[in-house]
């Protein structure tokens, strides 16, 4: 099964002009566990998803009291700047909806 | 006050976006149950450089003005201050200039005078370059150093400010606090905070009030959001007839734009919700308590400057052909190469910065593309950014015509490679600016590089 047919909310937004930060809500805690203790979502599986080493994975942590797991990334281009792609980082979030994580 | 709060309750109303609107039945609603204070957010870096760069605001003035005229009313019938945050979308002081004139029309609308204190937050380059020689400023998210070539190369410099300026205004009883940049909590934190609340309270409410409607469900459109402070914990609901608040929505909240969700980082100090229990208290309120607040060893504001990056020339095209889709990245590897040629002895190289997004292939990941193959149909956004309007619209040109003509291999459509939906295919598309300076300042006083200016408007 992929992330987005599990989880409850995937998406990316800004945190700041320079950081991309991903959140992953689950339903419960239940499947919050389960995906903790499963291994496919981790700090190397989102770094392979978005092609960065997993170094350049931020703050990767689960959060029970949100039934959540978070993890930002430096944006290749900060916000609004030339060359940048999305301004608010809203659309960044498709390879973490498609991570298969059993 | 015509309505007094009960006891050891102070009732927050907050607007997290001035100008996106709200639905009037829940500000009625909010009225009538009464309310100590009207908080509102009307700026962020969200939506990008621009606003800081040219000192433009964001919003819609139309908009802006429903709404402050609306919370204005609200404030006619319930005697609560206002305290409004990052006037004007990135808070420098063309922006607040604005926004205390949309005031002043509001005023003069309704017929009605308010002693309005203004917090400007716009810096002093001298004070900053002072203040980098003394040590003073901390390299924060850009993972860079500042340095004086950033200070001066910075359009414009304003500070996120805490709620210690606005506290200091509070204390001259205006109606009406307009700030420039401010951080997001403050608005809604400074007069709880100056009345006693606990500031760990205060903040984390402050959190989860400043984007408005966003946690109550469902999520339809801007709306307002209410908190209720008491000294051992807060309560969170929508003055929306239909909307609730359940432990989720106010703790996704939570995680909202910002890397750390526990650890919350502000001017002096860090709201730590460690120990924050979520409870609910009826089908549509949430109860928080136990956050708590740990004041840093020296008191820092957040520096966000923008630089002028370039003047901006586009143009939009669509390619259709298979034979030209499948070999896309050779024709604009092989179109730069000749683009660079015509352009030799005639506008210098590192004046310009031709970017060709391909929607249908990489356009909204960019680099961060895992996806290679590419959609039936190619939206072409061909994006020249230079040192002059004049460099950028030939930059632009060239490229467009080149591509239109492009004798690809295997090329058998011999007319032209894209479809160009207007004439002029060439749209000028005015400067563009980019953060330069996103730092941390150490302040020794937190209020007074902030003074405060006391109007009487009508």
């Amino acid at each position: 099964m992929r992330l987005g047919e599990i989880a409850r909310v995937v998406r990316s937004k800004n945190a700041g002009p320079f950081l991309l930060t991903f959140d992953v809500l689950f339903a419960d805690l239940a499947t919050f566990e389960r995906m903790r203790a499963g291994g496919r979502l981790t700090r190397a599986t989102v770094a392979a998803a978005y092609n960065v080493s997993p170094n350049e994975i931020l703050e990767f942590d689960w959060h029970p009291f949100a039934c959540a797991v978070k993890f930002s990334l430096r944006r290749p281009i900060p916000s609004g700047a030339p060359q940048d792609t999305d301004v608010y980082g809203a659309q960044q979030h498709v390879p973490l909806m498609e991570l298969e994580v059993g | 006050m015509k309505d007094q709060a009960p006891p050891g309750e102070f009732r927050i109303l907050s607007h997290g976006m001035l100008g996106y609107g709200f639905p009037a039945a829940s500000l009625a609603r909010a009225v009538e149950a009464g309310i100590d204070l009207i908080a509102v957010d009307a700026g962020s870096t969200d939506p990008g450089p621009y606003y800081l760069g040219s000192g433009a605001p964001f919003g819609a003035r139309a908009m802006v003005l429903r709404d402050l005229q609306m919370l204005v009313e609200a404030q006619e019938a319930t005697g609560a201050p206002i305290v409004i945050g990052s006037a004007g979308g990135a808070g420098g002081n063309p922006q607040v200039d604005w926004l205390l004139e949309v005031l002043r029309e509001v005023l003069r609308r309704l017929g009605v005078r308010k002693r309005v204190a203004v917090v400007r937050s716009e810096m002093d380059r001298s004070l900053l370059h002072a203040a980098l020689d003394a040590g003073h400023i901390r390299t924060f998210e850009t993972g860079a150093a500042l340095t004086h070539a950033d200070i001066d190369a910075a359009c414009r410099i304003v500070a996120q400010i805490g709620p210690e300026p606005i506290i200091a205004a509070l204390a001259e009883r205006p109606d009406i606090v307009l700030c420039g940049r401010a951080w997001d909590v403050a608005n809604v934190a400074a007069l709880p905070v100056a009345l006693g609340f606990p500031r760990g309270l205060a903040f984390h409410l402050g959190k989860i009030l400043e984007c408005g409607g966003q946690a109550a469900l469902p999520v339809e459109g801007s709306d307002l959001l209410m908190g209720r402070l008491a000294a051992d914990g807060f309560v969170v609901e929508s003055p929306h007839a239909r909307k609730i608040c359940t432990v989720e929505s106010i703790a996704a909240h939570t995680l909202y734009e910002k890397t750390n969700p526990v650890n919350l980082p502000g001017p002096g100090g860090t709201v730590d919700l460690t120990r924050a229990r979520f409870e609910q208290i009826d089908p549509a309120r949430v109860r928080v308590e136990g956050s708590a607040y740990h004041p840093a060893p020296v008191y820092t504001v957040k520096l966000e400057g923008a630089r002028l990056a370039g003047h901006r020339h586009i143009a939009i095209g669509g390619i259709r052909d298979p034979r030209m889709i499948g070999q896309i990245d050779r024709i604009e590897a092989d179109m730069r190469d000749r683009l660079a040629q015509n352009l030799e002895g005639r506008i210098a190289p590192g004046t310009w910065l031709l970017t060709i997004r391909r929607y249908g292939l990489d356009g909204v990941m960019g680099a961060l593309e895992p996806v290679k193959t590419p959609a039936h149909e190619l939206g072409l956004l061909i994006d020249a950014v230079a040192d002059t309007p004049e460099i950028a619209e030939t930059v632009c040109a060239m490229a467009r015509s080149l591509l239109l003509h492009w004798g690809y291999a295997g090329r058998i459509a011999t007319a032209g490679n894209v479809a160009f939906p207007f004439s002029p295919a060439d749209i000028p598309a005015g400067p563009v600016y980019a953060f330069n300076v996103y730092h941390l300042l150490e302040l020794a006083d937190p209020v007074a590089p902030f003074p405060f200016e006391m109007l009487e408007v009508a």
